[in-house]
C-alpha cells in the first residue's frame, strides 16, 4: 500500500488533509512521562484542533472500525488479559465501571440464624457470609424486588449447621460446608395465626424444587470453597440459612463480579542516542522490570536494547539518575491502547464478562439514542 | 395449679458442658465443678442483612 493512499480517500471524502508532522503526530497521540510527573495526558478531541495544518482530526466510523482491535494476550478459568486498541479512555473507563458496578451476579443477602454459640457475632458472621462468591450463572435468575416473595426464580438458600463435638479441638469453619438446599428454606415461620390445619409456612415459597430445573440438575449450586467463615471452640455452634439473591455492585461490592478489572495504557521505551559499553550493563541493572537487554554487536562492543517494552511499570528509575539519562531515554505511553485486565470471582468466566458488559453498554447507547429521538 | 417446673438446660462457662437444673440444685457445673453457667441461646430465628 503506497503512503498516498489514505490522503487520497481523506480527498475524496471532501476534507484534504495532511500528515501532522512528527513532533505533533507525538504529542497527539503519546503520553510522554517524564521524570517528575506525565506530560500531554489529554486527547485531543476537537476536530479543527490542527485546521491551520490543514490535518483533518474528526473521528470517523469508518477509521474506528479499520483501527479498533482486540487482542487476547493471556486467558484462563479467572483472569485475562486483553489488549484494546482505537478506543479512547472514556470508552476503555466505561467498560471497567460496568464490570465493577452494574454486571448482576448471585450474593447472600439474608442470613436466619437459628444458632450462633461461635465468637464470631451474628452481624459479623452475616457479613462475611454476604461477601462469599457463588459459582452460579445469574443469568437463570430474576431480580428480588422489595414486594416479591421469595421463589425458585429469584433466590438461592443455603444451609450451614456445624458443631464442634471434640473436646480440646479448634473446628475451622470454611465455605464448602454451606449446603445449598434446592427446595428452598427448611425453617417454619412462627406466627400466631397460624392454624393447626394450614401448611406450616417457610422463609421461601418455591413451587418447584431448584434441581429439576435443566441447568442445575446434575449441577450443584456451589460456592467458593476454602474460605475460613469461622472457628469454633468444644460445644460451640452454628446453625443458620443464608439466602442469595441477583444484584449489582453499585449495591453492594459483594455483587460485583469481579476481584478487581484494571487497564493501563501500553508502555513505548525508545532510546534516544545509542547506549553503549558500561552504560548498557548500569542501564539493564537499574530496571527492575527487566525491561532491557544487552546486545552484542559484531566487533565486539555491546549496546543496550529494548527487549521487553511492555513489562515496563513507569517506575522511571531509569531516567532518574541525572539529566543526562533523561535525555537518553524516551518513556511513552500509547494513548489510544490499552492493556485490560479482568479478574472474575468465579460466577462466570472473564470472557463472558467482558461480552456481558459490552451488552449493558450498548443497552445504555440504545437508551440515548430513543431518548434523543 | 402450677406444672412441674421443667429442667432447664445451662452450659458450663469453662468446660462448654451442657447442664441441665431444676429449680433448687446447686448451680455448679456436674464435669468440672465451675460455677458460672449461662443460659442458652433463644432458638428463635433471627434475621440478618449481609452487608
Amino acid at each position: 500500500m503506497s503512503d498516498s493512499e489514505p490522503e487520497a480517500m481523506a480527498e475524496a471524502d471532501g476534507v484534504p488533509s495532511t500528515k501532522l508532522p512528527p513532533h505533533l503526530e507525538l504529542r497527539r497521540t503519546r503520553v510522554l512521562c517524564k521524570v517528575d510527573a506525565p506530560d500531554n495526558t489529554d486527547t485531543i478531541q476537537y476536530s479543527g484542533a490542527y485546521a491551520s495544518l490543514g490535518h483533518e482530526n474528526s473521528l470517523r466510523f469508518a477509521d474506528f472500525c479499520k483501527d479498533f482491535r482486540v487482542d487476547i494476550t493471556r486467558i484462563s478459568d479467572d483472569d485475562m488479559e486483553l489488549d484494546m486498541v482505537g478506543v479512547d479512555p472514556s470508552i476503555a473507563n466505561a467498560f471497567r465501571r460496568i464490570l465493577l458496578a452494574e454486571l448482576p451476579t448471585m450474593a447472600i443477602e439474608k442470613v436466619l440464624i437459628a444458632n450462633n454459640t461461635s465468637v464470631v457475632q451474628d452481624e459479623v458472621l452475616a457479613h462475611r457470609l454476604g461477601l462469599i462468591p457463588i459459582k452460579v450463572d445469574p443469568r437463570l435468575f430474576d431480580y428480588l424486588s422489595e414486594n416479591d416473595t421469595p421463589n425458585e426464580k429469584n433466590t438461592i438458600v443455603f444451609k450451614l449447621h456445624v458443631r464442634c463435638e471434640e473436646r480440646g479441638q479448634r473446628l475451622t469453619v470454611k465455605s464448602n460446608e454451606l449446603m445449598w438446599l434446592p427446595k428452598g428454606s427448611e425453617f417454619l415461620k412462627t406466627s400466631e395465626s397460624l392454624t393447626s390445619t394450614s401448611k406450616p409456612e417457610t422463609y421461601t415459597s418455591f413451587t418447584c424444587s431448584q434441581d429439576s430445573m435443566p441447568e442445575f440438575a446434575g449441577n450443584p449450586i456451589r460456592v467458593y470453597p476454602d474460605i475460613i467463615i469461622s472457628k469454633l471452640g468444644f460445644g460451640q455452634e452454628i446453625e443458620l440459612e443464608a439466602h442469595a439473591v441477583k444484584g449489582v455492585g453499585k449495591t453492594h461490592a459483594k455483587w460485583s463480579p469481579v476481584a478487581t478489572c484494571w487497564y493501563r495504557m501500553l508502555p513505548e521505551v525508545e532510546l534516544m542516542e545509542e547506549i553503549e559499553g558500561e552504560k548498557a550493563d548500569v542501564l539493564k541493572q537499574k530496571c527492575p522490570a527487566k525491561v532491557f537487554e544487552i546486545e552484542d554487536l559484531a566487533d565486539g562492543r555491546k549496546r543496550a536494547t529494548v527487549a521487553r517494552p511492555r513489562a515496563c511499570t513507569l517506575c522511571r528509575e531509569c531516567i532518574r539518575d541525572g539529566e543526562d539519562w533523561e535525555k537518553r531515554i524516551s518513556l511513552r505511553r500509547v494513548k489510544n491502547h490499552f492493556i485490560f485486565t479482568i479478574e472474575s470471582t468465579g460466577a462466570l468466566p472473564p470472557e463472558v464478562l467482558f461480552t456481558e458488559a459490552v451488552k449493558i453498554l450498548e443497552d445504555k447507547c440504545e437508551r440515548v439514542i430513543s431518548d434523543l429521538s | 395449679m402450677d406444672p412441674p417446673p421443667e429442667p432447664v438446660s445451662y452450659i458450663c462457662g469453662d468446660c462448654g458442658m451442657e447442664n441441665t437444673l431444676k429449680p433448687g440444685d446447686v448451680i455448679q457445673c456436674r464435669e468440672c465443678g465451675y460455677r458460672i453457667l449461662y443460659k442458652k441461646r433463644t432458638r428463635r430465628i433471627i434475621q440478618y442483612e449481609a452487608r
